[in-house]
């Protein structure tokens, strides 16, 4: 049998996709079906003075019209995460309504609903809806959102703070740290918001059947298991048992299909309300004012260093939008998955971080690819960069020196931070050598100052990054705030015939879970791919699970399928040695059958589950079956690392940035599919080059989403991107039994600073040291012309 | 007041009363059931919803159904013949050109029009036909490599992986 770790198998999912046969949820038309369309608020800020909905009630094919009144009680949609001001105060957590009844605190925001027998006259009835609204001042930046006089968004938090936080060394060690610098580099920059924009909207079905009082709701989520116990426990308050939760092909997702939204308790509630199926799908308009949007920070940087260039500390005040609602894990992105990465790969010695949460009157912001992590590398890395140019040191030599020697975390410690993570392994030089290799670095500098001398502008950026994933050590996390376990589960179920079903709580969205847990499966069993079969994404045959998201899926659910496939083994053991009348101590296990050590005598896999359900000749005491789950929760985060290099060219008459080549050296430990795992880089790194260059959702003073569809909000294209030049070094995770890392984040982790940095090295003649991003021609041309 | 529509989809003839709102997209995937074709946005500018009609790719969340009365339209489900996979649908595999998969068909498609247009297309070439397409996950770079895929089998040359 040849292994299948390490090899780059086909996908197993794909043929479903290439022949239009996937299943999303806006696929499934059940019968008896109605359909739901949102009345949105069309100020950002608004008081509701009435609504009347008699008009639409009246217009054919309409069933009902629900109102914030008709909703008013039932509980809001749950925070998952629970973080403290710096004086232990609880943050401030005002109600999440399902529809709003006084107030409107975003554009978009849900005022009433319309249900009616088709899609096009519940959404002609929607504007037949009467709402009287008072318009009231908005904020929309998150800095000033805290300053005095700002309008609020919730009454009851003051200058729109939700929280404040700080972390790392005492303030006054780091102050004085700076202060004897020899150098101080500092920048002052917005992160600035993005949109997600999975290609698949979110879409809901909710269904009740009466018979036997039991609800189903189909939803584009990237965890199931965890919305069904957010709609059943905090929400609507229905018992789990009675609730199935279906996600079964999901179309990207991202982060902004984590998180519990109100539309999908709403389709549930009001299904049993009709006692008829209800479905929502997003259009792309509501996709963009309602789907979690991602980032918005605004950010005063300071690094201090010495005479030689080694990082004598590092000061950080950021302002960190929640939005107008607290989404699922908001309060986490900026504190616990944004300060606890401020050491980066770096030595740095001390480090302050001080956040402040704001309400703001937009869409909520949470986890998007990286969450936290790639504002926190942003930061890191425009500050190495800019801190070289000014010292006039080379990037990459400052970043060598400032690198944290090479750990295993095995027979070495592993490398404890001032931010209060302990890093499990890592080995920072080989992988900005390998890219520098890649890159042709000295030829490159070359290249670009002769370019120079005949106009041209050419520029290269680095990015030396490092992520915590493999989300998340329970205790740990529940001692930060959090109000889940972030374990996971597996059930490995050998069928009779040897044939092996799996069920994992961790949740495939495009990562192709399918293929390497297949892959890991087949491989430990000795046993084809095919007889392998992965399922996932549905609550009533998944017994549990916490879902696909902070490239968790293999580091902790792969994990958990390990424990349930020893666990086979070792029964098998048990049963193959009765057979072979043998010691269980005299058998090994390998490819696919048990041999007594040192004979010819063995009995396979296939033999060994029939016997465990046939099981007359049996060992006595032992159970018929060979079925297992576990629960796997992770001993540590997991720490993958990397280097990217961008280089681009400006044209000097527009102001146009065009991305040339881009190198990305990852180390993700461990790799079960190179394939999928190049895939994910490709695709993360086009993330982060989006909001480099492109991306932004801008709102006007008045809380208008300007850049609210396709032909306002700029995404990558096929042509503004190069092919993405890939490598890996391999440093595997000394805490799980696969020791891999995860690969879902790091490309949009670590290009987004890569690409701004290789604008700024190509626009550093005309002495432009910073730039906000997107970096558009209009930006760059006007930087290259003041 | 419907509307009378006689088509060809996937090679069978169909006959519908619509209604004359009805899109097209709307048609294929709720009237027909024919989901392989998704709805990505509401603006024609994600691409998801591309088809072939009478063999050229549009964008069918812009279309009418009535404006269909009398075409020829192929869909993702049809482009396979007789079990057979399309060159392109095998190049998406090979060359992993997908994740979540809900660009994919209308990539299929709108790389089906252009190896129709043009049997071998530079890189640059596939880049600029897939402008109107997009795709969140694969950062494109192997739906340009699945693409030469299925233009090599189609020529006949050797196919490198």
């Amino acid at each position: 049998m040849t292994k299948m770790i390490g090899k780059s198998v086909k996908r197993v999912e794909d043929k479903r996709f290439i022949t239009g046969k996937g299943q999303y949820t806006d696929d499934i038309i059940l019968p008896n079906m109605v359909y739901a369309h949102f009345v949105r608020s069309p100020y950002a800020h608004a008081k509701i003075l009435s609504v009347d909905t008699a008009e639409a009630l009246a217009h054919p094919g309409v069933i009902a019209v629900y109102t914030g009144a008709d909703v008013a009680e039932v509980n809001g949609v749950p925070c998952g995460w629970q973080v403290n001001f710096k004086s232990g105060e609880t943050m401030k957590e005002p109600k999440h309504p399902l529809l709003v009844v006084n107030k409107a605190r975003h554009a978009g925001d849900a005022v009433a609903v319309v249900i009616a027998e088709s899609k096009e006259a519940a959404r002609d009835a929607v504007d037949l809806v009467e709402v009287d609204y008072e318009e009231l001042d908005a904020v929309v930046d998150p800095k000033k959102a805290a300053e005095d006089g700002a309008p609020l968004v919730h009454e009851d938090a003051p200058n729109n703070i939700c929280f404040d936080w700080e972390l790392g060394n005492p303030k006054e060690e780091v102050d004085a740290a700076i202060a004897g610098s020899a150098h101080v580099t500092t920048l002052e920059f917005a992160n600035q918001r993005v949109i997600p924009n999975a290609i698949e909207p979110r879409s809901y079905i909710g269904d009740y059947d009466v018979a036997h009082d039991k609800y189903t709701l189909y939803t584009s989520t990237q965890n199931p298991h965890l919305i069904r116990l957010l709609l059943c426990a905090f929400v609507l308050g229905i018992p789990e048992h009675k609730v199935r939760v279906v996600s079964k092909d999901v179309g990207g997702g991202f982060g902004s299909k984590i998180f519990h939204y109100a539309e999908e308790a709403l389709v549930t509630w009001i299904a049993k309300e009709l006692g008829r199926p209800v479905k929502w799908t997003a259009d792309r308009s509501e996709a963009f004012l309602t789907d979690a949007h991602g980032r918005d920070h605004v950010t005063k940087a300071e690094m201090g260093f010495d005479e030689e260039g080694n990082i004598t500390g590092l000061r950080i005040k950021t302002y960190a939008a929640m939005g107008g609602y607290l989404s699922t894990f908001a309060p986490a992105v900026p504190t616990y998955l944004h300060g606890t990465l401020l050491q980066g790969l770096y030595t740095t010695p001390k480090i302050h971080v001080d956040v402040v949460a704001t309400f703001t009157h937009t869409c909520a912001v949470d986890a998007y690819r990286g969450a936290g992590r790639p504002e926190a590398t942003y930061l890191l890395e425009r500050m190495l960069d800019t801190a070289a140019l000014e010292m006039g040191m080379d990037p990459a030599e400052l970043r060598f020196k400032n690198f944290i020697p090479a750990f295993n975390g095995v027979d070495e410690e592993g490398y404890v931070t001032n931010v209060a993570l302990q890093y499990d392994s890592g080995n920072y030089h080989p992988v900005l050598q390998r890219a520098l290799e890649m890159v042709g670095y000295e030829d490159f500098r070359k290249e670009q100052a002769a370019a120079r001398e005949n106009g041209k502008l050419l520029g290269i950026g680095f990015s030396t990054y490092i992520e915590a994933c493999g989300i998340a050590p329970s205790a740990v996390v529940g001692a930060l705030g959090a109000r889940a376990g972030l374990f996971e589960v597996s059930q490995v179920r050998v069928q009779p015939t040897g044939m092996v079903s799996v069920y994992t709580g961790a949740h495939s969205h495009g990562q192709g879970h399918e293929t390497t847990f297949a892959q890991v499966v087949a491989d430990k069993f000795g046993i084809p791919l095919e007889h392998v079969d992965i399922v996932h994404g549905d609550s009533d045959s998944v017994a549990f699970g916490m879902g696909t998201y902070g490239s968790r899926s293999l580091a902790v659910g792969g994990s958990a399928l390990v424990k349930s496939i020893e666990k086979v083994i070792e029964k098998g053991t048990k049963i193959a040695a009765h057979v072979l009348e043998a010691a269980e101590d005299d058998l090994e296990f390998a490819d696919g059958k048990w041999t007594v050590k040192g004979t010819d005598k063995s009995i396979g896999f296939g033999d060994v589950s029939l016997t465990a359900y046939v099981p007359h000749n049996y060992p006595a005491g032992l159970e018929p079956g060979l079925d297992f789950s576990s629960f796997y929760d992770p001993t540590n985060f997991t720490y993958p690392f990397g280097a990217h290099i961008a280089i681009v060219e400006v044209d000097k008459d527009t102001g146009k940035v065009s991305l040339k080549r881009f190198i990305a050296v990852d180390d993700v430990g461990n790799v079960i599919n190179p394939m999928i795992v190049d895939g994910q880089i490709h695709g993360g790194v086009v993330q982060g080059v989006g909001q480099a260059m492109f991306e932004q959702a801008h709102y006007d003073e008045d809380g208008q989403l300007i850049t609210g569809s396709y032909m306002d909000y700029a995404m990558p294209r096929a042509d503004d991107i190069p092919m993405i030049e890939t490598d890996r070094t391999t440093t595997p995770c000394p805490h799980n039994p696969l020791g891999v890392k995860g690969a879902g984040e790091a490309g949009a982790i670590g290009s987004t600073p890569a690409v701004v940095n290789a604008v700024m090295d190509a626009l550093s003649p005309f002495g432009v040291k910073n730039l906000s991003m997107p970096l558009t021609s209009e930006s760059v041309w006007r930087a290259m012309n003041s | 007041m419907k509307k009378q529509i006689n088509l060809t989809v996937n090679g069978k003839a169909y006959s519908h009363e619509v209604e004359p709102r009805t899109l097209l997209v709307h048609y294929l995937r709720d009237t027909l059931r024919l989901t392989g074709t998704h709805v990505g946005c509401d603006t024609s500018s994600c691409g998801s919803c591309t088809i072939l009609m009478d063999g050229q790719a549009v964008k069918c969340c812009s279309l009418l159904a009535v404006q269909a009365d009398g075409a020829n339209i192929t869909t993702i489900e049809g482009l396979a013949e007789n079990g057979t996979l399309h060159p392109l649908q095998e190049g998406f595999r090979e060359e992993h050109g997908l994740q979540c998969g809900f660009c994919t068909p209308g990539m299929i498609m709108t790389a089906a029009d252009l190896l129709s247009n043009n049997a071998d297309p530079s890189e640059e070439e596939i880049r600029h036909a897939l402008e109107g397409n997009f795709c969140r996950c694969t950062g494109y770079h192997n739906i340009v490599k699945s693409i030469q895929y299925a233009a090599n089998k189609i020529n006949k040359k050797e196919v490198v992986s």
